[in-house]
């Protein structure tokens, strides 16, 4: 298939991207410099960011079978870059003080970003793998970024073997499942595997079920869903905070877009084998997150376990999709995925911003008493758990209002009593650190930080408080936005 | 325009407050009161305004999420007036009682009172079931700080059990928001979040059975009643003065209001199903908790269950559901709030002077602080029900109207007067009279009620002794809006023919 000119045109973000990420392995070769590497970082992911903004009215293109172009990708494009950016300026300050070469992790966070910008664009088996391996690969480096550094962060390489390992393992399973597919179905494009010429070799019959629960199982492994989510803990405990953050927001809302996009369009709902299934993994998830949190005393491994539970409300809502009429029940995973990618990055922003790659402060006993030391930090701290917990005024409470919405309209009442029962858990770990930090010391502790503060860090979670706060109390344009683009799905 | 400015007074005054620390720490609680004040002030200004037509005085409707039909819907009628206006006077009390007894992060505490109030008077006037659960969770999270922040030894238990319960039970009353406006968009096609819109919908009575339960449940976890009262005792035992001032007087109100104003009126089936269920929950209370009142040593605790008790008979009136059980919740609601918020001052102020709660350390306090024991006798027997005072009169018609619905259940309630006789008495007697013993605690501190203590005491028994004497003053303002609930249920159940 040859491509035009006005094929290249809605590939623009990703072009951008692509050009950052050689821009960037350029100026390495000629001249190291962090500060010029991660501005044309920034610069870049900023310029891709704008651009998809400004396509998002008039775009709606298949460009070649791999990759649609429509509202709904522009958005998680835009979500995707954004976030990337926000990544970038928490990670220069994270990693000033590194004890080796510092550079290329930005070239990684790029590359991580153009997967990323795959992933959300696709609508094919091959764009899919090609996407998720592209991140995937760069998560490794990302995740093990600082293990040559003497006072490392704690166990990165484990962390980076561990994640290579059985994300590795999750992608045969995938790949084996498309195979099926691809052998029973004979085509590799979502659009038509229900839209088969022959409807005697359709989707539901032979083995492709099995295939359905391979690539289901794949996936749930990806968005850290139980019961395959042993790996997310200590992966999120061991990875520089950054390359947390980056793995929690971007790779999670990715992938699931993509599993959002392929149980649409392969209708895989309609079969109650996989309906069922996917209803254990949400309760499963929405229970074993919010309990195992209870006994943690690391943020990280509390988040890593919170995010498990988020996946299990937004399976809640994926579910919902197939009994909901229009398109509310995919505004509830798209309102809810924004939701949580502002939230996440905010919680991993603070533990950033005061930590550093040479000493991570990520025990929650070292927030205690934060409130008094570093009000403005503890307050946005404060804020984004609550949001995580889906108190109102936050965006969190309007994505909780979603998922509800969505699981009354499609009728799935034990969900909803897991969901109430697995929140009301939930609030206990979220308010055991917000009691942390209000406690008052009795001697008191300075207020020390992990390596250089920068003005950059604060103004990121600054813009992450307003939009929290916006969406929270004034979602009508969000919404409308958020309404538009899932018609596309 | 006035129920928004009524709040925003709140919501600045608390973000001015916090930030005049900085200055000086004595500037927040200025300004806490002045805000207060100024908000009383304009509060009066629609107590016995002409509510027109509609039942409404002020009402004011803006979209706010147009994709859902929510909208920005305040309105208040006489009994939101008269809520609100109980609310401003216990907040000015409760910061009057806080005046001296907080000292550390002075600024944040009075942010936090503030927004408290403002959460409350939201959820007074909200006629939108969105905006209504919106404000119903925002009064939660600075009552929050205020219990684990400036509470007592066992803060952090107290106020993650308060905030659990009510945020858990809060989910299901989502859950039931969002259910009957889903079977509004199924009737009529489009979502609304509306009272007035809700009001039209029916459903079958099983669902409708469902649904209610879910804001019952919210209710009567905030009133509390028996079996969801455990979290009041703790949350108060370990509040600071000012948070159980607010969380007596005020807070446990919105449970009440909520039952008349959205669970009745939206399920009238259901609810009269319900109605000799509730009611025996009602009962239980008043006995039970009256019993286990009688058991404490913790005086704090004691009040507690007492408000359970005296809570009791609120729900008992309010699911009789005629004028006179209506009036007597209304009014039991407006005397309890004054009478226990000045016992849990009290009780505070006696914490504050000699830094024990346990009664079995006490005794023969007249001889040595007779205004704050002349006080705590006059606010015993107010809550024991004495006639020529509010709550007798609230619990009086309560009892009557009950009568009518249900001759068992208010026989057996009657005999919480009895019970509030006893442990009234019993507590005077314990700690009041009897010999000084001063071994177990250092009596350095125990002066007697200062005159800024006496001027709010003061202003607190003029409101009991008037609602005791001229209660019409008081039925008047709410007679308009309970006639219009019980004319538009009784039509419904007419057309069931119940």
């Amino acid at each position: 298939m040859t491509m035009t000119f006005d094929d290249l045109l809605p590939l623009m973000p990703l072009l951008i991207v692509t050009a950052t990420s050689v821009l960037a392995m350029l100026m390495i070769g000629v001249r190291r410099s962090y500060i010029v590497t991660a501005s044309i970082t920034i610069a870049g992911l900023l310029v891709a960011t704008l651009v998809a903004i400004s396509m998002m009215d008039w775009t709606n293109q298949q460009i070649t079978p791999l990759l649609i172009i429509d509202q709904y990708s522009l958005l998680f494009t835009v979500l995707v870059c954004a976030s990337a950016m926000l990544i970038a300026i928490l990670s220069f300050s994270y990693f000033f003080e590194l004890d080796d070469h510092k550079e290329e992790f930005f070239l990684l966070l790029t590359i991580a970003t153009i997967g990323a910008i795959v992933m959300v664009s696709s609508n094919h088996f091959v764009s899919t793998v090609l996407g998720l391996e592209t991140l995937s690969m760069s998560l490794y480096g990302m995740i093990a970024y600082p293990m040559h550094s003497k006072e490392s962060a704690k166990y990165p390489l484990e962390a980076s073997v561990k994640y290579l390992v059985l994300s590795a393992a999750a992608s045969g399973f995938i790949l084996f499942g498309m195979a099926l597919i691809y052998a029973q179905t004979g085509t590799l494009s979502f659009a038509s595997l229900t839209d088969l010429p022959m409807a005697a070799d359709s989707l539901g019959d032979g083995y492709s079920i099995v295939a359905l629960l391979m690539i289901t199982a794949g996936m749930a492994f990806k968005l850290s869903l139980a019961p395959f989510h042993m790996w997310t803990p200590d992966v999120y405990e061991g990875s520089p905070i950054p390359a947390t953050a980056y793995l929690a927001t971007i790779g999670k809302a990715a992938m699931f877009v993509v599993l959002l996009r392929f149980i649409r369009a392969s209708d895989a709902l309609s079969f109650d084998s996989i309906v069922t299934v996917l209803t254990l993994i949400a309760a499963a998830s929405m229970l074993v997150g919010n309990l195992l949190a209870l006994l943690q005393d690391n943020l990280k491994r509390i988040l890593a376990y919170s995010s498990i539970a988020h996946m299990g409300y937004l399976l809640l809502a994926l579910v919902a999709s197939h009994y909901a009429t229009g398109t509310l029940a995919v505004e509830a995973v798209t309102f809810y995925l924004i939701a949580y990618v502002i939230t996440s990055l905010g919680a991993f922003g603070v533990a950033s911003v005061i930590s550093s790659s040479e000493k991570e402060f990520d025990s929650i006993k070292e927030y205690r008493g934060l409130f008094w030391r570093n009000p403005w930090l503890a307050s946005i701290f404060i804020a984004m758990l609550l949001s995580l917990a889906g108190i109102p005024l936050t965006v969190g409470f309007i994505g909780k209002f979603y998922i509800f919405l969505a699981g009354v309209e499609s009728d799935l009442w034990m969900l909803l009593a897991v969901l109430v029962l697995g929140s009301g858990i939930g609030l206990y770990y979220y308010l055991r650190i917000v009691y942390r930090m209000l406690m008052t010391e009795k001697h008191k502790i300075p207020y020390r930080v992990g390596g250089v503060e920068s003005v950059s860090a604060y103004g990121v979670l600054a813009i992450l408080l307003f939009l929290l706060l916006l969406f929270g109390v004034y979602p009508a344009p969000i919404m409308s936005l958020v309404a538009a683009a899932s018609a596309f799905i | 325009m006035i129920l928004v400015v009524l709040i925003s007074i709140l919501f600045f005054g608390g973000v001015i407050a916090w930030l005049s620390e900085g200055l000086d720490s004595k500037f927040p609680r200025v300004i806490a009161l002045t805000a207060v004040v100024i908000d009383l002030l304009v509060m009066l200004t629609l107590v016995g305004a002409d509510a027109g037509d509609s039942g409404w005085i002020v009402q004011l409707n803006a979209q706010w999420m147009p994709r859902f039909g929510i909208s920005f819907h305040l309105a208040a009628d006489g009994l939101s007036v008269l809520m609100m206006v109980l609310t401003a006077f216990l907040g000015a009390v409760a910061i009057g009682s806080a005046w001296d007894e907080i000292t550390e992060k002075t600024g944040f505490f009075y942010f936090n009172l503030l927004w408290t109030l403002a959460g409350v008077i939201g959820v007074f006037t909200a006629l939108d079931l969105f905006l209504f659960f919106f404000f119903w969770e925002v009064m939660l999270i600075p009552m929050y700080f205020i219990i684990a922040i400036w509470g007592h030894e066992n803060k952090n238990y107290a106020a993650m059990k308060f905030f659990i319960f009510t945020q858990v039970t809060g989910m299901l009353m989502l859950i039931s928001i969002l259910a009957l406006a889903y079977f509004h968009y199924v009737q009529f096609g489009w979502f609304s979040f509306d009272y007035f819109d809700l009001l039209k919908v029916s459903t079958s009575s099983a669902i409708e059975m469902w649904i209610m339960l879910g804001f019952f449940v919210a209710f009567s976890t905030k009133l509390p009643s028996f079996p969801f009262h455990s979290w009041l005792p703790d949350a108060h035992s370990q509040a600071p003065t000012a948070g159980s001032v607010i969380l007596a007087g005020v807070l446990l109100k919105t449970g009440a209001y909520g039952l008349i104003r959205f669970a009745i009126p939206l399920f009238p089936e259901a609810s009269m199903t319900f109605a000799p269920f509730a009611m025996t929950l009602a009962v239980i209370s008043i006995l039970y908790c009256a019993k286990v009142a009688f058991a404490q040593t913790d005086i704090k605790r004691l009040i507690a269950y007492t408000s359970v008790s005296h809570m009791g008979f609120v729900l008992l009136g309010i699911y009789a559901w005629n004028e006179q059980a209506l009036q007597g919740a209304v009014m039991t609601m407006l005397a309890h709030g004054l009478s226990a918020a000045a016992l849990f001052m009290l009780a505070g102020g006696l914490q504050h002077r000699i830094h024990t709660r346990d009664m079995d350390h006490m005794g023969g306090f007249w001889a040595k602080v007779p205004r704050l024991s002349f006080v705590a006798l006059f606010f015993s027997v107010a809550a024991l029900g004495m006639p020529g005072l509010g709550n007798f009169v609230g619990e009086f018609l309560a009892l009557l109207g009950a009568f009518k619905a249900n001759i068992g259940l208010t026989v057996a309630a009657a005999f919480g007067l009895i019970f509030a006789s006893v442990y009234s008495l019993w507590v005077i007697q314990k700690v009041f009279h009897g010999a000084y013993r001063n071994s177990d605690f250092d009596d350095s501190h125990l002066h007697d009620l200062s005159r800024r203590e006496m001027f709010y005491f003061g202003a607190m028994m003029i409101g009991l002794i008037w609602m005791g004497m001229y209660p019409q003053s008081f039925l008047d303002l709410s007679a308009g809006t309970i006639m219009q609930l019980l004319n538009e249920t009784g039509q419904v159940l007419f057309a069931v023919g119940q």
